[in-house]
C-alpha cells in the first residue's frame, strides 16, 4: 500500500498526489512513469510522475480524469492509500546542453513536461516552455513551469486565458521569429505531439515526443505498448516513453489506444451509474448512518 | 525417515504389476471444461493413487530420478504411497522439490521421469506426475507442518523475481538459515505461474498456497518493484545489505514476427493476452477492470506450437470462440508443447493447422484484424535446432478470416537487470552468463538461473536451477570464496 500524503486539485478533473513511495523517490528521473492499481480489481494504468523528493521519499503524480480508473483514483483524499504504485519505468528524458530548447506541454501532459524542462534547464539551455489548455481553468503549473523558463508562452483554445490558440501557433511563431531551436519536446495529446512533429520535421529541429499507448506490466514484458517507430515495432515502456517525433506512426498510436473503447465506455457508465446511486443513497441514510466509504464499485 | 531396505507392502507381484494399466485421470469432460476455466483434472482419489503407484516396478537403478531436473526420490515416494504413507511421500518429495503440487501439474514428464521409465518399454508409464500432484494436493488438505529451518547464519540474500526458480532459491535458502527477500515487479507473487499459466491448468489458489507457505518458512515478498528500475543490483549489495543476489527474471520480452500488419488492433502477443486474462482477470470483465476484447463467436488463431500457444487458444476457446485454431509452421511431431496438452485442446475441439505460417495480418480498412494471409509449409532439412526445417509450399497462399491473432513463437532476453548492472556478462543473445554447474555469473556474489540464463524453457528446468544457485549460493556465503 502506498500512502497518499497530499490530495489537491490542480484544475477541474486535474489532481496532483503527494505518494509516500520511497524507493521511486531516489530513482525518479525527468521522462519516466508509474503504473498503479488502485484496488484488487483494478486495472493497471501508467501515470506521469511530476517530480519526486528522495528525502522525505515521495513522489507527485499528476491526474486527469479521463475513464473509470482515473475517475476512481480522483475521488481518493489525503490519508487514502493505492494498492500498488511500481515504478519508476521507462528510459528518462535525454538531458544535456543543447542549447535552446522549447518545451511543449498540452494539458495535463504539462506535468510530465515540467520535470523535463526544470532538468533541461539546469544543464545549461535557454528553455522556453509553451503551455496549451483548453481554457483558463485547466492551465496547470504555471508557476512552476515559469520557475524554470527563460520564456514561458500560455495558449488555450478558447482564448479565455493568455492567447487564443494552440502551442502549435506559438512554435510557428518562435520559428517565424529567426528564433534558433535547437531541441522540441512536447508532452500531451496525440494529435498535439503530431502537430507539432509535423511542424518541426519541415524544419528540422530535433523533436522528442512523449508516447502514452496502453499498457500492463511497464516491464516489456507484455508488449501490448508497442509503438510503430520508423516502421519498426518498439516497446514504449522500456525504449521509451520518449521517442524523435519524426520517426512516431501517431496514427497507429491512436488507433491502438481505441483498441478497447467499447469496454472502456461500458466500464465508466458503470462507475458512473454506481457514482450517482451512491450519492443519492447517502442522502437517503445520511440522516441515520451516514455515508458509506469504499463501496462506489 | 523410514529406513532404506524396508520390506514393500505392495501387494501386486513385480511380474503382475505390467498387467495393471496405468489410471486415468479424472477430468471434466471437454464439452463441459471448454467453457469454464475450471482446471481439466480433477486429481487421483486415495484408492486411484494406490492402484498406480502399485504399477511401479523399484528399479534397482531407477532411470525416472536420473531424469528429473530436481532429483526427486521417485521410487521411494511412490512406495511410501503404496504404504499408505502419503504425508510421508510429501516430505520425500520436498526434500528435492518445494513446489510439488504445481511441478505435478505443469512439468513436462514424457520427456523427463515417466520418459525413461522401464514400463514404458512395454506399457504406459508410471504416472508419476499424478501421483506427484495427488501427494502434494493431499498434503495441503491436511495442513502441511512447516519444516523447521537451519539455526539463522546472519546472511542475507535477496532473490529478483518470483517465478519458479525465484521460489526454489528462497524455498532452499530459508531452510540453510539464511534471510531471504523476493522481489517482485508485478503485483502478484509467482511470475509466470500467475501471468502465464492458465487457471484451468495450474488454478491459482494452488499458486497462493505455496507462497503462503514459503511465508510461513519465513520468506519475505516485496512486490512492485522493478530491480533495475526501482532499486539495482549494486544497490541491493552495497546499500541494502545484501549478501549474495540471486537474478530470476524470466524470459522477458516477446517477439513478433516482423510481417506486415502487425500492430493492427486483435493481434496481441500470447504474454499480453494471457497476463490480461491470468494475472488481471480480463475474463471477469466488468467485474474485474482491464478490459480484453470480446471473443464470442469469433475467430481466433495462435501462432506457435508450444504450452504458452495453447493455453492462449485454449483460453480463447473458453472465452467463446466460435474458431480456435493453432497455426504451427512445423508438424505435430515436432510441437514443443507438453503432451497432455496437446491431447487435451484436441478433445476440446481446437483446429490444428500444421505446417502453415501467416506472412500477413490483413486490415479490415480500419485498423483492425481482418484475416491471416498464409503459407502452407513441407519440412527440409534439419535446421540448427535439429528439427527439420519448415519450407514454404509455393502458391499455397490462402486467407484465413480472423478477428483475433495471438503471437506465440517466443520471447528474448528483458534487458533492464543486465542494463543496469556493471559487470554483469551477457551472451549474444542478451541472455545473463551464469555457469551450468553452479549458476554463478560473471558478477561476485550475483548468481543467475531460469529463462532469464537459458531463454524460455520450463518450470522445472527453471527449478533445477534454482536448487544449483540456492547450493552454491550457501556454499559462498559459508566460505566467503568466489
Amino acid at each position: 500500500m502506498f500512502k497518499i500524503i497530499h490530495a489537491q486539485f490542480l484544475a477541474p478533473g486535474i489532481k496532483r498526489f503527494v505518494i509516500e513511495a520511497p524507493r521511486i523517490a531516489r530513482k525518479q528521473k525527468p521522462g519516466q512513469f508509474v503504473i498503479l492499481r488502485i484496488y484488487e480489481e483494478g486495472e493497471r494504468i501508467p501515470v506521469t510522475i511530476e517530480n519526486s523528493d528522495p528525502e522525505k521519499g515521495t513522489i507527485n503524480i499528476v491526474v486527469q480524469s479521463a475513464g473509470k480508473t482515473t475517475n476512481l483514483l480522483n475521488t481518493l483524499e489525503t490519508g487514502d492509500s493505492i494498492l500498488d504504485v511500481v515504478g519508476p519505468l521507462g528510459k528518462p528524458s535525454e538531458i544535456a546542453n543543447y542549447g535552446t530548447a522549447v518545451v511543449v506541454g498540452g494539458g495535463v501532459g504539462t506535468a510530465m513536461a515540467y520535470p523535463t524542462a526544470a532538468a533541461l534547464k539546469r544543464a545549461g539551455n535557454r528553455v522556453i516552455s509553451i503551455v496549451g489548455a483548453r481554457n483558463k481553468e485547466l492551465v496547470i503549473l504555471e508557476k512552476e513551469m515559469r520557475e524554470v523558463s527563460d520564456a514561458l508562452l500560455i495558449t488555450t483554445d478558447d482564448g479565455s486565458y493568455a492567447d487564443k490558440g494552440f502551442v502549435t501557433d506559438k512554435l510557428r511563431q518562435l520559428i517565424e521569429n529567426g528564433t534558433r531551436i535547437d531541441l522540441v519536446v512536447a508532452v500531451g495529446p496525440i494529435v498535439m505531439m503530431k502537430a507539432v512533429s509535423e511542424l518541426t520535421r519541415k524544419e528540422n529541429i530535433h523533436t522528442v515526443v512523449s508516447l502514452n499507448p496502453i499498457m500492463i506490466d511497464g516491464t516489456g514484458m507484455c508488449g501490448g505498448c508497442r509503438v510503430l517507430i520508423d516502421g519498426k515495432s518498439e516497446f514504449a515502456c522500456v525504449d521509451g516513453p520518449e521517442f524523435d517525433g519524426h520517426k512516431v506512426n501517431f496514427e497507429v498510436l491512436v488507433q491502438r489506444n481505441a483498441m478497447y473503447r467499447d469496454a472502456e465506455k461500458q466500464s465508466m457508465e458503470e462507475f458512473q451509474r454506481l457514482q450517482k446511486a451512491e450519492a443519492e443513497e447517502s442522502e437517503v441514510c445520511a440522516a441515520t448512518t451516514g455515508a458509506r466509504q469504499g463501496e462506489q464499485r | 525417515m523410514s529406513p532404506t531396505a524396508k520390506k514393500s507392502l505392495n501387494p501386486v507381484p513385480i511380474k503382475d504389476r505390467m498387467k495393471v494399466p496405468r489410471q486415468l485421470m479424472p477430468e471434466q469432460t471437454a464439452c463441459e471444461r471448454a467453457h469454464n476455466f475450471e482446471e481439466v483434472n480433477l486429481g487421483y482419489s486415495v484408492e486411484l493413487a494406490q492402484r498406480e503407484a502399485q504399477r511401479c516396478l523399484e528399479c534397482a537403478k531407477p532411470t525416472c530420478t536420473e531424469n528429473c531436473p530436481v532429483g526427486i526420490d521417485v521410487k521411494e515416494f511412490v512406495q511410501r504411497i503404496v504404504d499408505g504413507d502419503f504425508l510421508g511421500a510429501a516430505a520425500k518429495i520436498r526434500e528435492a522439490n518445494v513446489l510439488p503440487a504445481i511441478t505435478g501439474r505443469v512439468c513436462p514428464q514424457e520427456d523427463q521421469c515417466e520418459g525413461k521409465c522401464l514400463l514404458s518399454k512395454k506399457v504406459k508409464p508410471l504416472g508419476i506426475g499424478y501421483l506427484e500432484r495427488f501427494v502434494a494436493d493431499y498434503e495441503q488438505r491436511m495442513g502441511v507442518s512447516v519444516v523447521p529451518s537451519a539455526p539463522p547464519t546472519g546472511k542475507k540474500v535477496a532473490v529478483v523475481g518470483s517465478g519458479p526458480s525465484g521460489l526454489t532459491v528462497a524455498g532452499d535458502l530459508i531452510q540453510k538459515g539464511h534471510k531471504v527477500r523476493v522481489f517482485e515487479a508485478l503485483h502478484e507473487i509467482g511470475g509466470v505461474l500467475v501471468y502465464g499459466i492458465p487457471e484451468f491448468r495450474l488454478p491459482k489458489q494452488i499458486v497462493r498456497e505455496q507462497i503462503d507457505y514459503m511465508r510461513k518458512m519465513g520468506v519475505e515478498f516485496e512486490t512492485d518493484v522493478v530491480v533495475g528500475r526501482t532499486v539495482t543490483i549494486n544497490e541491493l549489495l552495497e546499500e541494502e545489505g545484501y549478501d549474495a543476489v540471486y537474478i530470476g527474471t524470466g524470459a522477458g520480452l516477446p517477439q513478433f514476427m516482423n510481417i506486415p500488419g502487425e500492430h493492427l488492433n486483435g493481434v496481441y502477443s500470447a504474454n499480453e493476452f494471457l497476463t490480461r486474462i491470468n494475472l488481471m482477470k480480463a475474463y471477469k470483465f466488468p467485474v474485474y477492470d482491464e478490459p480484453m476484447l470480446d471473443l464470442k463467436g469469433k475467430s481466433v488463431a495462435v501462432i506457435g506450437g508450444g504450452n504458452t500457444a495453447l493455453d492462449a487458444i485454449r483460453s480463447a476457446l473458453r472465452l467463446g470462440a466460435a474458431n480456435a485454431y493453432v497455426l504451427y509452421r512445423r508438424s505435430e511431431a515436432e510441437m514443443p508443447a507438453r503432451a497432455e496438452e496437446v491431447h487435451h485442446a484436441q478433445q476440446e475441439g481446437i483446429d490444428f493447422q500444421m505446417l502453415t505460417a501467416p506472412v500477413e495480418f490483413l486490415s479490415d480498412g480500419k485498423g483492425w484484424l481482418r484475416a491471416a494471409r498464409c503459407v502452407r509449409m513441407e519440412l527440409g532439412e534439419p535446421d540448427a535446432s535439429g528439427r527439420r526445417r519448415p519450407v514454404p509450399k509455393e502458391g499455397s497462399e490462402f486467407d484465413l478470416p480472423l478477428s483475433v491473432a495471438v503471437i506465440a513463437i517466443g520471447t528474448s532476453a528483458n534487458p533492464i537487470v543486465q542494463s543496469t548492472t556493471p559487470g554483469l556478462g551477457t551472451n549474444k543473445r542478451g541472455y545473463i552468463q551464469a555457469s551450468e554447474e553452479n549458476q554463478r555469473t560473471t558478477r561476485k556474489g550475483v548468481f543467475a538461473g531460469g529463462d532469464i540464463v537459458t531463454g524460455a524453457a520450463t518450470v522445472i528446468l527453471a527449478m533445477g536451477a534454482g536448487r544449483r544457485a540456492a547450493n552454491s549460493i550457501h556454499e559462498y556465503l559459508t566460505t566467503g570464496e568466489w
